[in-house]
């Protein structure tokens, strides 16, 4: 065991999670019949026919699903089968229309491919299992029905890809990491809004430990983690609880649980005891799904350059360092942003720098996604480019963003806008030496003393001098030039 | 001047083309005469201002000048496709007074061809039977003899096509359910191609098997029906073949090999008899009008030969553990929570399922259902639903190396004309057991068909199973027209119905 395992383990034990994500996939209309998919319509107004189970309706595969399906298998290295298997899991309860839901079980249309993702410097990679297509179903509703349940099947029929790894994650963090990476991933290739309050990815966490070498533990599923915050505290309350009870003596009974984020706890919601016979079998009313190369081949063409691929290719070829890169690729739009504004402006460091620090600041107080920044890709390169031809100070640099996100910038080429608002707002730095060192001269005559204790040997003096030439200039003075020049009087 | 009751479709529409009849006089007329025949229990529901309102409206087309071969026609639907207009019962106290918001298909279909729909026809309860002695709305009687089951699951539509109370009816047939109530009754029905026939709109029991076709007086009615029937559904039925539909009315006069004459129209047509077909399970009356019509098709120039089918007993065990396990997934919609039958007392969730259900299936769909869980069940599945399918496998391969050696495979329909009304009742696997000359062809999703070819013990009606491969509807509708040409028990009607 290596150190870095050994200092994995809790209270001694290793932990061992698996995932289960159920991806909404994002189409217009459900997996298996034409009735919208969107969100928050009064109960049972988006439920046709078939998505009601009436007499004699049958299902019809919605193509753009199973594209979705085929993105996501590229996306993660996985093989796209060229022929799968519906099948039917069937189950007896109110807001599942058909009494069965129509899933795949033994052959499913993604298999096998992997997540890599970062947990601090350290690359990791969780293996998946499968990816398979499914439909969901509908909603039972609780409350306000004065004892009865109300049933609204506007959900019944969804598209879902549920997304399952190996047992390959050793800890709480690794599992925020992959299903952050994962989220990343399927939003980035535009298959799922990731909209995580709506339900348009949830997470199941299937837990065990053991002691390291041991065989693998009892696992214990926690359903529907809606939240990266909820998942860490459930994952972590689970853990411990695992480990108090088999501490106590007690055996790990398999179990499907539900976080209480209220309480921080989890609690069961049924046993093996009661899990249900599915009696699975191929769904006759759908022959096997067929995806011929040239489809894959055609998506292939078609699909964005992925999060990993852009961040890799972004430390080759603008000399990023790995974390600029990884930060700068958390969205398309973002990757986008940077790469324009990086080229334009030829300060790819100074660039990134500026998105992950005022851009990424501003875009978080306004709630905004970088898509929707009222500074554009060429303005924010036109703003660098004068900070690095020492046109401008970076302090005036921030000033001129916040002209340019307060949309002061008046018409014409971006570099003709922030010329004119540097012109303007009298931004420009002093790049005259000869009035640099007229006032160096006054600043140095004004302050003996400074002069004086700096002569003593005293460093911070020299600073408090620096301060008084850069107030004299008004901030216009280029804080090198300044260093220079004060050096060579006081030399 | 014959009533008009008596007119088969291709007669009806001949007179309503020529404005001799309008569609609403007939339609008045069989309406009537389906009242005054309720006693058989064919009909589930007419509706008398409905049926009129299409027949005026097929009038108002062929005063325009249209002509189609079915404008104006009654025709009645098996009460398993979905209707607007009418209720849809399967056959269940489950549906009771369940109306659809949509037509299947197939009504859609013959509707646009101008058909009338005259009501909707009894039949065994969600297709699950061969008596028509499993509806929870009694049984349908044979019309040749009262005491006689009218055969199943499409014992309505057998029954009063027989009993001349509708020129044509739909039917489905998902393990002989057309073909058995046809040779019951001796009139003439064709199950398609497993696929040829949009399933939208047929109250599924096996899916894999369902499949529609048409019941009439004649081959050459059959072949009108099923021309305005078949065609590609991709919208609604991922199992619709997308083949477009044919004209089979047109194609009964082409000759079916290059070496037919007009004395003998079937000359070079291999017709191959399974020896499995002609065995000591057979009746020696159903096998003597069998051997009996096979003779006429060698009169009209047909070779008889020798075939193969060796794994037709198989096909009982494959077709009651396939079909049962699907139903028993098809039928869990029927839970009491959105349509259907609900219990009117229960405790909890669980209690109103169990109530629901048990009041709503009747004892045959419970067995089944029962039945097709416990197959699918965790440690079942592969020695039952598994098997079972294997054996489907090896039943079309035999049929692809017999079709290697005929051209079209002809044998009984059923082992025994119609039985009395309870006789098998308490014995299912009796019943079952009956299956075994039209399960092969179900479990391979071949076309097949049955003629009239004479009469048993009793005078009770024979028919001759034909079965051909797939899309040779055409090639089977041929052979049984030619056969038709040459004998006229399709004309014969029973005595109190002629």
């Amino acid at each position: 065991m290596s150190k870095k395992q050994a200092s994995l383990l809790v209270q001694g034990y290793e932990v061992v999670i698996g995932f289960e994500t159920h991806a909404q996939l994002s189409t217009h209309s459900k997996i298996f019949s034409r009735a919208s998919v969107a969100f928050g319509a009064e109960p049972n107004t988006q439920a046709c026919a078939v998505d009601l189970a009436l007499p004699g309706t049958l299902p019809v595969m919605n193509k753009g699903a199973v594209e979705r399906a085929i993105q996501f298998g590229l996306a993660v290295g996985s093989h796209v089968a060229e022929r799968s298997i519906f099948a039917r899991k069937n189950y007896f309860y109110p807001d599942l229309p058909k009494g069965y839901q129509i899933s795949q079980f033994e052959i499913p249309v993604v298999q096998g491919g992997e997540v890599s993702f970062f947990l601090g410097d350290e690359k990791k990679s969780v293996r998946l299992v499968r990816a398979h297509l499914e439909e969901d179903a509908g909603k039972s509703l609780h409350e306000d029905f004065h004892g009865l349940s109300g049933i609204d099947l506007n959900r019944a029929g969804t598209p879902l890809l549920e997304i399952v790894t190996e047992p390959d994650i050793r800890s709480s963090a690794e599992a925020v990491a992959y299903a952050k990476e994962l989220h990343k991933i399927v939003t980035w290739i535009g298959i799922c809004d990731g909209n995580m309050q709506e339900g348009s990815f949830r997470c199941d966490a299937n837990v065990s430990v053991r002691k390291p070498g041991a065989p693998l533990g009892t696992r214990r599923e926690i359903k529907n983690l809606n939240s990266f915050k909820f998942m860490q505290q459930a994952i972590d309350f689970e853990v411990r609880w695992q480990i108090d009870r088999i501490e106590d003596g007690y055996e790990i009974e398999q179990a499907t649980v539900l976080f209480d984020p209220d309480t921080g706890e989890t609690r069961a919601m049924r046993t093996k005891e009661d899990a249900a016979d599915y009696r699975y079998f191929p769904d006759p009313d759908l022959p096997p799904l067929l995806i011929e190369r040239e489809w894959v081949e055609r998506v292939r063409a078609e699909m964005p350059e992925l999060p990993r691929v852009q961040a890799e290719r972004f430390v080759a070829d603008y000399g990023l360092p790995e974390y600029d890169a990884t930060t700068l690729t958390q969205s398309p739009a973002m990757g986008a942003y940077f790469e324009q504004a990086a080229k334009l402006s030829g300060q790819a460091k100074l660039v990134s720098n500026w998105i992950m620090g005022e851009i990424s600041r501003r875009l978080n107080a306004g709630e905004l996604d970088i898509a929707a920044s009222p500074v554009s890709a060429a303005q924010l390169a036109a703003l660098v480019a004068r900070i690095a031809d020492n046109t401008i100070s970076n302090n005036a640099g921030k000033q001129l963003m916040d002209a340019l996100w307060a949309g002061e910038a008046i018409a014409g080429e971006p570099q003709a806008q922030v010329d004119a608002l540097i012109e303007s707002k009298g931004l420009k730095q002093m790049n005259d030496s000869g009035a640099l060192e007229a006032i160096v001269d006054e600043v140095l005559a004004a302050n003996e003393k400074n002069v004086a204790e700096y002569r003593a040997g005293k460093e911070k003096a020299f600073n408090a001098l620096v301060g008084q030439v850069m107030k004299a200039s008004k901030g216009k003075a280029n804080p090198g030039q300044v260093n220079e020049v004060l050096k060579a009087r006081l030399g | 001047m014959s009533e008009l009751y008596q007119l088969d479709v291709s007669a009806l529409a001949a007179k309503l083309a020529a404005r001799e009849v309008s569609s609403v006089e007939v339609t008045q007329a069989l309406l009537e005469r389906a009242k005054a025949n309720a006693d058989l229990g064919a009909y589930l529901a007419l509706d008398e201002a409905v049926s009129l309102a299409q027949a005026r409206a097929a009038d108002a087309r062929l005063a325009a000048g249209e002509r189609a071969p079915l404008l104006g026609v009654p025709i009645a639907h098996k009460d398993i496709f979905v209707t607007k207009d009418f209720p849809t019962t399967a056959g269940s106290k489950m549906l009771e007074g369940y109306r659809s918001p949509f037509d299947a298909t197939v009504v859609a279909k013959l509707a646009a061809a101008g058909a009338v729909t005259l009501g909707k026809l009894n039949c065994d309860e969600f297709a699950m039977g061969s008596g028509n002695d499993n509806s929870a709305y009694g049984p349908v009687l044979n019309p040749w003899d009262k005491t006689r089951v009218p055969g199943g699951s499409s014992g309505g539509s057998s029954a009063a096509v027989a009993a001349r109370l509708v020129p044509a009816a739909t039917g489905t047939d998902t393990g002989g359910s057309i073909r058995q109530p046809a040779s019951f009754t001796g009139i003439t029905g064709i199950k398609p191609t497993y696929g040829r026939c949009s399933r939208y709109g047929m109250v599924a029991y096996a899916s894999s098997l369902d499949q529609a076709g048409p019941m009439a007086r004649s081959a050459k009615d059959c072949a009108l029906l099923l021309s305005a029937m078949v065609g590609p559904d991709l919208d609604r039925d991922s199992t619709s073949l997308d083949r477009p539909a044919e004209d089979y009315a047109a194609a009964l006069g082409l000759p079916l090999s290059p070496d037919a004459t007009v004395a003998q129209p079937l000359k070079g047509l291999r017709i191959g008899l399974p020896q499995e077909f002609f065995g000591a399970g057979c009746a020696p009356d159903v096998l003597a009008a069998v051997h009996a019509a096979l003779a006429e098709y060698e009169k009209l120039g047909a070779t008889l030969v020798e075939i193969r089918l060796p794994r037709t007993e198989l096909s009982i065990p494959a077709y009651y553990i396939i079909a049962p396990a699907e139903a028993s997934s098809n039928l869990s919609r029927f839970d009491g929570v959105k349509f259907g039958h609900r219990a009117k007392d229960y405790a909890d969730l669980s209690d109103m399922y169990k109530k629901s259900r048990s009041e709503g299936f009747g004892e045959e769909v419970q067995r089944r259902i029962l039945t097709g869980a416990y197959v699918l069940s965790h440690g079942y599945y592969d020695a039952y639903y598994l098997k079972a399918q294997q054996i489907r496998r090896l039943i079309a391969q035999d049929f692809q190396s017999a079709f290697e050696q005929c051209d079209l495979i002809a044998g009984p329909v059923a082992p025994s004309v119609a039985w009395k009304i309870g006789e098998k009742s308490d014995d299912p696997v009796a019943a079952y057991l009956a299956d075994i000359y039209t399960l092969p062809a179900s479990l391979s999703g071949l076309p097949g068909m049955s003629v009239p070819a004479g009469f048993g013990s009793d005078g009770m009606p024979v028919g001759l199973q034909l079965i051909g491969n797939y899309f040779q509807e055409a090639r089977l509708l041929g052979a049984a027209h030619h056969f038709q040409c040459a004998t006229d028990w399709h004309t014969r009607a029973p005595k109190d119905f002629a």
